[in-house]
């Protein structure tokens, strides 16, 4: 297991959750907020379960501020970076709460399809930290911790 | 409004890569243009506003343009520098405080997708640190969910792009030159799929500038003007859905583009129907079909025949869409291309469309021109002009 890239990003229960925030009006927002945005804000444990809302796929190297692989010194200069995986993310909608904005793991771009069940989990991202992550129920446990 | 305002005057520089000219440069060389087409000269010029994203301050032009002592209003809305800096041009004839005044975009970005800082928005490290903060990703994300929601097909997308490099091949100031055909399209590399290499829009490089005046000014001038019948700029009401949002709500809220469209409508005093030729935000195909409906030219689902009936053609018979080829063509330099978008449409009501003019019907040419902007963190800017 890595650091966790953001520590108040998700819980520290056996069976983690994203950590999101209840506004007064009782609406639910993710992440929670920070600074003085936090003031009245509750944070919430979110659901591990949800829905497919949208998908795509990552198909380049981002810029920085990306840390995924293949970022680092002289991944934008010439040539390829080596060690760069495109990746799938989405939106996943967590019922009565939000719709959050996530990784998608152990699935193929052709599987996804909208409404499909997704689980929450943690995942390594680099050398240094974990992130989290959706991937489908059905899933076999593999490298997700 | 107390005042109708008029561009008189329109100048550009060409879009795309200029080695050895910066972008204010750029900038300038638009400005000059602009005041030779209304036939002015710098010193006539009573207020400016302008911007760039990545070029520096607009207001350093003066050292080359003249040191006339106007006030120069620096702008910096994002993608919507180009609307805001002519809504305030407009609002500053409209106020009856100046008779002219200047509206001035330019830009000139590195290679490669634009990035941003989390902190610049508000957002938390991770969020970029990750790679889930990519303004390709939003665009592909909402256009996925709508093609499933509203049946638009992948070949849709790739003819946005072959009508947009098509268009490009006959306008002077377009970046991209040449033609591609539709397979070329959808089989190219997957960026953020649905989204093929040839359907995003790169950054760019390219400046525009736009004087407007007062009527009695255009009247004492004799000058050839295009009417500015409505400008609407509109920020995200609660709810919406937009570039840069870790979390969305699971309300669906409205969206600024459906806001501005409709509030420039309502001030026009006309209706989508009415509208002669349209200039719609491109950044990707997507974007092109999902604001055909949110500027309310048709209904979600019904671009899936407009563009097999190629009704968003030049000479297309019902509304010829990005007509200089827009974002895919001309790249986007982000401070610029709002106002690209207005200078097409002038160009295109004063009937100096060249190749691309839009033909005229019942023996007159286009009488409405509408363009529309969008950008991060969520505004859209309408404007709607008018041939008199």
């Amino acid at each position: 297991m890595g650091e966790k890239i953001d520590p108040n990003l998700w819980s520290d229960d056996a069976e983690p959750h994203l950590m999101g925030g209840r506004l007064p009006s009782g609406q639910i927002v993710f992440p929670m907020p920070v600074g003085d945005a936090a003031e009245g804000v509750v944070p919430c444990r979110l659901s591990r379960r949800g829905r497919l809302w949208s998908w795509t796929s990552q198909g380049f190297l981002p810029k920085e501020p990306y840390e995924g692989p293949g970022s680092g010194p002289g991944a934008n200069g010439d040539g390829e970076p080596h060690d760069f995986v495109p990746y799938l993310l989405g939106y996943v909608e967590l019922p009565g709460e939000v719709i959050v904005e996530s990784r998608i793991v152990d699935a193929r771009l052709e599987d996804l399809h909208l409404g499909m069940e997704l689980e929450f989990c943690i995942v390594p991202f680099n050398a240094r930290y974990d992130t989290f992550a959706f991937r489908p129920v059905a899933a076999p446990e593999s490298k997700a911790a | 409004m107390s005042e109708n305002v008029y561009i008189i005057g329109a100048g550009i520089h060409p879009f795309g890569r200029t080695e050895g000219r910066s972008g204010r440069e750029q900038g300038v060389h638009a400005v000059r243009e602009a005041l030779k087409d209304a036939g002015l000269e710098w010193p006539d010029i009573e207020c400016a506003y302008g911007g760039s994203a990545a070029g520096g301050s607009a207001d350093i032009m003066v050292n080359e343009l003249g040191l006339t002592s106007l006030p120069f209003t620096n702008v910096a809305n994002g993608c919507a520098t180009g609307g805001s800096a002519l809504a305030a041009s407009q609002q500053a004839i409209a106020s009856g405080m100046y008779d002219l005044a200047l509206a001035v975009g330019f830009d000139k970005h590195p290679r490669g997708a634009f990035n941003a800082k989390p902190s610049d928005y508000g957002l938390p490290e991770w969020y970029g640190q990750t790679g889930m903060m990519l303004t390709t990703q939003f665009f592909a994300l909402k256009i996925q969910r709508y093609m499933q929601l509203h049946g638009i097909t992948r070949t849709t997308l790739g003819r946005v792009a072959e009508k947009a490099f098509r268009n490009g091949t006959i306008t002077p100031h377009a970046w991209r030159r040449s033609p591609v055909d539709l397979e070329t399209i959808m089989n190219a590399p997957m960026i953020n799929d649905p989204l093929t290499k040839y359907m995003f829009c790169s950054p760019s490089e390219g400046a525009v500038a736009l004087v407007l005046a007062s009527e009695k000014k255009l009247r004492e001038l004799g000058a050839d003007g295009v009417k500015i019948r409505s400008i609407a700029v509109k920020t995200r009401p609660p709810n919406s859905f937009e570039v840069f949002q870790p979390g969305i709500s699971i309300e669906e809220g409205g969206k600024p583009t459906v806001l501005a469209s409709q509030a420039a409508f309502e001030k026009a005093g006309i209706g989508p129907e009415d509208i002669s030729v349209a200039q719609l935000q491109d950044t990707e195909s997507g974007a092109e079909i999902m604001h055909m409906a949110e500027n309310g030219f048709c209904a979600d689902g019904e671009q899936e025949e407009w563009l097999a009936n190629g009704w968003t053609e030049i000479n297309g018979g019902r509304l010829p869409v990005n007509t200089d080829g827009g974002c895919l063509a001309c790249g986007e330099p982000v401070g610029a291309s709002g106002l690209r978008q207005v200078y097409e449409n002038v160009q295109q009501l004063r009937q100096r469309g060249g190749e691309r003019q839009v033909p005229e019907r019942n023996g007159r040419g286009p009488r409405f021109g509408y363009s529309h902007v969008y950008g991060a963190p969520g505004l859209s800017a309408v404007a709607i002009l008018e041939r008199e």
